[in-house]
């Protein structure tokens, strides 16, 4: 049998139990290391991010997810269509943002939506609005480079204040 | 915070291979692992050189202080070589994706490598404890302490609804991954595999096993973990995992017990060649070496190689890895070298004068 990446030898047969039905992978020696690195043999079988972005557009017609795909986050930036292509999300408040486009797959990863576990001691809140903390610092960032010195002190002043919030 | 003196790594062995744990002629080892992020930063796909460093610094600074009590060593992983990389995750300190990916990021260590905290992995926080055996209950606690101690100084991305935020919907909630390494040699040999997976698969805990020629698996080792992180407590998620591992223990010595009556011959035969093997060959690939030490490591359980030691062969599942034979070696070696050293380690490591590893 031939290595599913090239025309090597396999010499590897990975079965991946994550989910629901196995899947077989045949590989060489070299593709093996190489998919087991990505996928982290020491680590769990997480779902591969493709995978993840393609259960968001389950029952979705073509116009509602071309003009899902193209809301973006206030805080990081990131649109759905990032998302859904990587798997990965940009920052927390994205959890808020996408909250009901996300909804359906947490349900399907976890059959649940709402955590029954532990919460932070000293800081046992909803953290939100820490992540006004992001923008602010793109602000500053911004209001430095223009030299416009009066917006970059206002900025400060307000990351501060919420600094301040956070202890 | 001490500095991680990697040559001193290279020569020693974690806790968690010293084979001392509960049931660890089955269990190899139990392993929790949370996933946190700071409440004001991007997740890392989204984070700026600068937000990288900063995370980084905030996280090493915070743990620094925590000071003596909180008995760590540092790793700058972005100013490591590529091999001493490919090392600590063969040591399982960090995780590949970990040692791969670029920018500001690092490791802190516990002295008996029980504990490892890395910045900037796919979280901005992975915590992990590794125990030797099965001992899932002494991790829980372990790493519910160190949250907290980081909690202290720390301001996690925490939803009131959703619990810990993470930058994959997949570990949302509890941000816990608890996971079992069992090496499972009689089951394979006795055709059972598949029907256990079948079973595991049914109450969503998720199986992981490498294949080589002819569905044998690499080294017999299976890892079993939770994929539900969100509804249910980390106690839970705990009892989920510590419940069906008693019973797959069972089955698994059953089946032992099963070849040892049924076919104490071929096993001896069988266990004995794979000794036989290990102590002559003169180059051999990592696979085969696999191959044999869980066949060894099966009949060292069953008394038929009195005089080796299982720690002594958990240090050679370990040190037989290609970063860790190169690292020992002080050289650099490509496969066929390799080869030749793997097998030139084994000998001088199983033809000892009373049998056993010496320790160097
Ligand atoms: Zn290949
Ligand atoms: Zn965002």
């Amino acid at each position: 049998m031939k290595c599913q990446k090239c025309d090597k030898t396999a010499t590897f047969h990975i079965t991946e139990l994550a989910g629901g039905k196995p899947k077989e992978l045949h590989l060489c020696e070299e593709h093996a290391r190489d998919y087991l690195a990505e996928n982290e043999t020491t680590e769990e079988a997480a779902e591969p991010a493709e995978t993840l972005g393609q259960q968001l557009a389950v029952g979705q017609t073509v116009e509602q997810l071309a003009k899902l795909d193209k809301q973006a986050c206030p805080v990081c930036g990131i649109t759905f269509f990032d998302f859904r292509s990587k798997g990965r999300l940009g920052c927390s408040h994205d959890y808020v943002c996408f909250e009901k486009e996300l909804e359906p797959l947490l349900v399907n990863i976890h059959g649940e939506t709402a955590h029954t576990g532990k919460r932070p001691k000293r800081s046992p809140t909803d953290t939100d609005r820490l992540t006004d903390l992001i923008r602010l610092r793109k602000d500053l960032k911004t209001a430095v480079q223009a030299e416009d010195y009066e917006r970059a002190s206002q900025v400060r002043d307000e990351i501060r204040r919420l600094e301040g919030d956070k202890k | 915070m001490a500095a991680v003196d990697l040559e001193e790594l290279v020569r020693s062995t974690g806790e968690w291979l010293r084979g001392s744990g509960p049931e660890s002629d089955v269990v190899m080892s139990s392993r929790i692992r949370l996933a946190r992020n700071l409440a004001d930063y991007p997740f890392i796909s989204r984070a700026s050189p600068a937000d990288r460093t900063e995370i980084e610094k905030t996280l090493r600074e915070g743990i620094r202080k925590l000071g003596e009590a909180f008995h760590v060593s540092y790793l700058d992983v972005s100013k490591l070589e590529g091999l001493d990389r490919q090392f600590l995750v063969e040591r399982q300190l960090i995780s590949r994706e970990h040692a791969d990916s670029e920018g500001a990021r690092g490791v802190a260590i516990d002295d008996n490598e029980q504990v490892s905290l890395m910045i900037n992995e796919e979280d901005h926080l992975r915590i992990q404890v590794l125990k030797s055996g099965f001992d899932l209950a002494a991790a829980w606690e372990k790493i519910n302490a160190i949250d907290d101690q980081i909690e202290s100084f720390a301001t996690y991305a925490f939803h009131e609804r959703l619990g810990y935020l993470t930058a994959c919907p997949t570990n949302v909630g509890t941000g816990m991954r608890v996971s079992v390494m069992l090496h499972l040699p009689a089951l394979v040999i006795t055709r059972q595999i598949d029907k256990l997976f079948r079973s595991l698969q049914k109450i969503s805990l998720a199986v992981r096993g490498l294949y080589g020629e002819g569905s044998q698996a690499m080294g017999d080792f299976y890892q079993i973990s939770n994929q539900i992180t969100l509804g249910r407590s980390e106690e839970e998620l705990v009892k989920q995992v510590s419940e069906v591992v008693p019973s797959i223990i069972d089955y698994e010595r059953k089946a032992r017990e099963y070849l040892v009556r049924e076919s104490k011959q071929n096993l001896h035969d069988r266990v004995s060649r794979a000794y036989g093997i290990l102590r002559t060959a003169q180059t051999i690939s990592s696979e085969e070496t696999m191959h044999l030490l869980s066949s060894v490591r099966m009949g060292v359980n069953l008394g038929l190689i009195p005089e080796l030691q299982i720690p002594t062969l958990n240090q050679l599942f370990i040190h037989t890895q290609p970063a860790h034979l190169q690292k020992l070696s002080g050289s650099e070696l490509d496969t066929a070298d390799r080869n030749i050293e793997r097998a030139r380690y084994l000998r001088a490591h199983l033809n000892t004068e009373d049998g056993a590893a010496d320790k160097n």
